[in-house]
């Protein structure tokens, strides 16, 4: 359910509304393509279960944190003021212990599981909770930089996880995901600039302006498309799917130049659902490519 | 114009099935028109993508006259690279004459119908090609008989360039919400009949 949409009625459906639940899937199956890159699902469910339970955990808790940290700025912003947490259906002390809670089960669950996964999945915790909502977000538009690096962790973590160790493979596809974040962000910002101004919170567009946006978008997807292409080649992934990755690329980069040179709302929009459907497009290829 | 919930599932399986010939469907085909093949089925993925994201509307740019050109040239170019070894290179040269002909009497504005013109030679001849090669072939007995489905989806995509080039040139044969409702399921049809034919041809 969309938070935006409409209140959610029991407590339950209103903590469920604060863990962003589409996008925590998401970042989730980032994270189980992340451990699919390295091992065969079908020989390891144990391992998937328990994977995807500390992540989804982990990260629905950094979520609830930054609800709760950004309680007074969502407040102020029209996209946000519908969230329980702006709302005051919830108190800050629930929101804090439950995010507390659930963040100490999910990390805590992923070091058991393997120090590193667990390190991992804590470090993008951290870079969410700490330096991009605490530290950063409310000082300078660069957040966004940590926040992506935040939203990357879920995918390395997997790697790591069924790897064992760090390589380039997961640092580039962690790459892929760092920089098709801006793609999300900076759009929304771009759309909601005056909620971001009307709350004091730096974005891209008060900063630079619209066309360094939209060139620093264009710019990100086109690398974030590189970045996946060249992870694919290095997971070893069949030729035909590299071949469909690369047409997926090719619409991306498209896009991005139109984005640059002829830049109007509806190419915008595009840019932003068409993103989104690269990546999700993506993880799958990686997860067919080894089952 | 909103797109209705049938069109978007037509243009989603569209999508996959275009995904799908990218990905499998020309394994084992030499460099050239695995190049070609995959040119032309990535083209109709992204435009099925991008008609699902932004609307119909979005065949409304100047831009698709240059696009829906690449299809037929791309397939015909395949098609000949594997099935009429005697004229590959001069046709390999005229496809890539012609596309750039085509790009470069849309993007310079001309008074006189040399743009209409070269439309006309590049569609006409890619068209027949896709048309009637793949019919051949198949009656020859050099493939299996269902590759004659590339023909009849060779039919129809021309039927849906027709459309488009009238409908553009201010001289619609349908009328434009007839077309807009209809695009989707032509592209559909024609798509699963290029993946038919080569699956089963």
């Amino acid at each position: 359910m969309s938070v935006k949409d409409s209140v959610p009625s029991s407590k339950l459906a209103m903590f469920w509304s604060l863990t962003k639940p589409s996008q925590s899937g998401l970042l989730l199956a980032t994270g189980l393509a992340g451990y699919m890159s390295a091992r065969c699902p079908v020989f390891n469910i144990s391992t998937m279960l328990q994977l995807s339970a500390s992540l989804f955990l982990a990260i629905a808790g950094s979520t609830i944190m930054n609800m709760w940290w950004d309680r007074d700025i969502d407040a102020k912003m029209g996209r946000t003021q519908k969230r329980v947490t702006s709302k005051g259906l919830v108190t800050d002390k629930e929101v804090l212990m439950v995010g507390v809670i659930i963040s100490v089960i999910g990390i805590g669950w992923a070091l058991a599981m393997d120090w590193l996964y667990g390190l991992v999945v804590f470090a993008g915790w951290f870079f969410d909770v700490v330096v991009y909502s605490m530290w950063l977000k409310r000082r300078t538009c660069w957040s966004i930089v940590w926040g992506g690096i935040s939203g990357a962790m879920p995918i390395l973590a997997g790697r790591v996880l069924g790897l064992g160790a760090i390589d380039w493979i997961g640092i580039m596809l962690a790459l892929g995901i760092l920089l098709w974040i801006p793609t999300h962000t900076l759009t929304f910002s771009m759309k909601f600039e005056k909620d971001y101004s009307d709350a004091g919170v730096p974005t891209f567009p008060s900063t630079y302006g619209l066309a360094v946006t939209r060139f620093t978008i264009a710019l990100s997807s086109v690398l974030a498309a590189a970045a996946m292409v060249i992870a694919g080649v290095g997971i070893g992934m069949d030729w035909g799917f590299l071949r469909l990755l690369g047409v997926l690329s090719a619409g991306l980069l498209m896009l991005a130049v139109a984005m640059t040179f002829n830049p109007t709302e509806r190419v915008n929009f595009g840019l932003f659902k068409y993103a989104s459907i690269y990546m999700l497009a993506s993880m799958i290829l990686v997860v067919i490519d080894v089952i | 114009m909103k797109l209705s919930a049938s069109n978007k599932t037509l243009l989603l399986l569209t999508t996959l099935l275009a995904a799908y010939q990218v990905a499998v469907g020309i394994d084992g085909f030499s460099a050239l028109p695995i190049i070609a093949y995959t040119i032309a089925f990535g083209v109709m993925l992204i435009a099925a993508l991008l008609i699902y994201i932004l609307g119909i509307e979005v065949l409304d740019s100047p831009i698709v006259v240059i696009v829906s050109t690449i299809i037929p040239l791309s397939l015909a170019v395949g098609l000949v690279w594997q099935h009429l070894a005697s004229v590959r290179t001069p046709f390999l040269v005229f496809a890539i004459v012609g596309f750039f002909a085509v790009v470069l009497t849309r993007s310079i504005p001309l008074q006189n119908r040399l743009p209409v013109i070269v439309i006309a030679i590049t569609h006409g001849v890619a068209g027949w090609i896709i048309f009637l090669l793949p019919i051949i072939v198949s009656v020859q007995g050099a493939t299996k008989p269902l590759f004659f489905l590339v023909g009849i989806g060779g039919v129809l995509i021309s039927s849906v360039g027709l459309l488009l080039s009238f409908y553009r040139s201010g001289k619609p044969i349908l009328a434009k919400e007839q077309i807009m409702s209809l695009f989707p399921t032509l592209l559909f049809i024609t798509t699963a009949l290029f993946v038919a034919g080569f699956a089963f041809g």
